[in-house]
């Protein structure tokens, strides 16, 4: 059974539609890698090595940037990743009202 | 075909439900009372709790007093609460509703009220009886969707099959509303390349913009423990998958809470308060969001959920389609739609699209939604404040008023 779709080819992420196990064979970017822990569905995973500070694509836009490495196949989550609209927004929000 | 309920000021509902409103909380355990000891799945309990007046909150609650799914009013009020009960009683009588009030203090408190109330039922649901039916075609559904308890399968599987199934009523003349704008934070570029016009494209990323600065204010993006536990890891990963219950259709305006948009159409309801944060968060819970769909007329509420949502609505039913499979399989019983077919192959998007298309036709015609069979009938209205919509907002071709 399919465990990791593709939503858009410019995205370097993969979501998982069925549960993985660790160890499960995950068959990503021509290869195969053992999965190094149990991802449950809806969740993401790197398609490729992501370097800190990379824009993470997903539906072909960015939803965020990694703020430390993953190998093709980690787990993409709040570990890693974090959202760049809150972090360009503090610096521009407004002063708080009188 | 729909046989809907025929209204004087020529709008048709698709239920003949009763409302029955209390007016501030402390008027609330009677008015229950009455829906509670009546027990007709078509009483329903409404409300506002605040003794304070609140502009926002007045207009919601006579808008939904007027649904077209409304067929009259029961009005239970404590006394001394500031809420306007006399005009509001004035606006439902003025719609040709049949309408009673009942003020506590007056009557004689809690028993006497409870006594009266169910008689005032009687009455109100006996005139709503008589009430002409009509045909009503497809262009004259007001259509909702918000979605809850999202998770990383609501964006691919339950949130784009709505955006089909929207393409499918806009297509066929349909009214169809998409909402929070906190959840589209992100996405107000690509949003507002599909307004009609440039202004609307620009007033699209203004109430974006907005949304931006207010939920910062609170200090929280709107996005929940259970959207991290389900693979959603940012705001914007949320928005990009709440966005798709869009569709693809262009975008024919914006309005705001109690606004009924003027044509059919896709509609974007701007829920994020103008001004200064005064009241705290946009909507405290999905079904205040349900609520404001209903004040803009919506007859139905098309509701997404990946986690597991059980919620239902007062006034209008809510289908529910569930993204994620083992979510739709743990709570089967809570679902009208099974979305999460699509991510184990079974069923693709235009087929799911084309249920939910099936099921708004279905409930329009009378059939009862899951969460409407369960007697999910949840409803709240807080404190809001809003600036009247722009001229820029809404198309210039307006419906021809009856």
């Amino acid at each position: 059974m399919t465990q990791l779709i593709l939503l858009h080819e410019d995205d370097n992420v993969l979501v998982v539609v069925a549960p993985i196990d660790a160890g499960d064979p995950l068959t990503i970017a021509g290869g195969t890698v053992p999965a190094r822990e149990g991802i449950t569905i809806g969740h993401k995973v790197a398609r490729r090595a992501l370097k800190t500070g990379e824009r993470v694509i997903k539906y072909g836009a960015p939803i965020g940037s990694m703020v430390a490495e993953a190998q093709a196949g980690d787990w993409v989550h709040l570990h890693n990743m974090r959202s760049d609209y809150i972090a360009a927004h503090l610096r521009a929000a407004p002063e708080e009202p009188e | 075909m729909i046989e809907g309920f025929l209204r004087q000021d020529g709008r048709k509902g698709i239920r003949n439900v009763l409302a029955v409103a209390y007016l501030v909380e402390c008027a609330h355990h009677v008015a229950r009372r009455i829906v509670d000891k009546v027990d007709d799945p078509d009483v329903h309990l409404i409300g506002f709790p605040g003794c304070y007046p609140n502009a926002y909150a007045a207009r919601v609650m006579e808008a939904i007093a007027t649904h077209p799914n409304v067929g009259g009013v029961v009005l239970v009020s404590l006394g001394c609460e500031s809420f306007d009960r006399d005009r509001i009683a004035e606006v439902v009588r003025a719609s040709g509703r049949p309408v009673e009030l009942l003020v506590i203090q007056e009557v004689g408190g809690t028993a006497a009220t409870i006594a009266e109330g169910i008689a005032a039922v009687e009455r109100v649901r006996e005139t709503a009886a008589t009430t002409p039916r009509a045909a009503m075609a497809l262009d004259e559904l007001v259509i909702g969707t918000i979605c809850g308890g999202s998770d990383g399968t609501s964006g691919i599987t339950a949130n784009p099959a709505v955006g089909r199934a929207f393409d499918r009523l806009v297509e066929a003349g349909a009214t169809c509303i998409f909402e929070e704008t906190g959840e589209l934070v992100g996405c107000e570029t690509i949003m507002a390349e599909r307004a009609i016009t440039p202004e609307l494209g620009r007033e699209i990323e203004a109430c974006v913009h907005k949304a931006e600065r207010y939920y910062t204010q609170m200090g929280f993006g709107s996005f929940a423990p259970g959207n991290a536990e389900g693979g959603l890891t940012t705001q914007e990963e949320k928005s990009m998958g709440a966005y798709s219950k869009s569709g693809s259709s262009p975008i024919s305006g914006i309005i705001k809470p109690g606004d009924v948009p003027p044509t059919g159409g896709l509609y974007l309801l701007d829920v994020v308060p103008d001004g200064e944060p005064r009241f705290g968060f946009p909507n405290i819970s999905d079904n205040a969001e349900i609520v404001e769909m209903i004040a803009c007329g919506a007859h139905l509420t098309l509701f997404t959920t990946g986690r597991g949502s059980v919620v239902g609505s007062a006034i209008s039913p809510v289908i529910k389609i569930c993204a994620n499979p083992e979510t739709a399989r743990r709570l089967a019983a809570d679902m009208d739609v099974d979305a999460g077919r699509i991510l184990e192959g079974a069923a693709s998007l235009a087929d799911v699209g084309n249920e939910i298309f099936e099921a708004v036709v279905a409930v329009a015609s009378g059939s009862r939604s899951v969460s409407e069979e369960l007697g999910h009938r949840e409803f709240i209205l807080t404190y809001k404040a809003f600036d009247p919509i722009g001229p820029a907002c809404l198309p210039l071709a307006r419906r021809v008023s009856a």
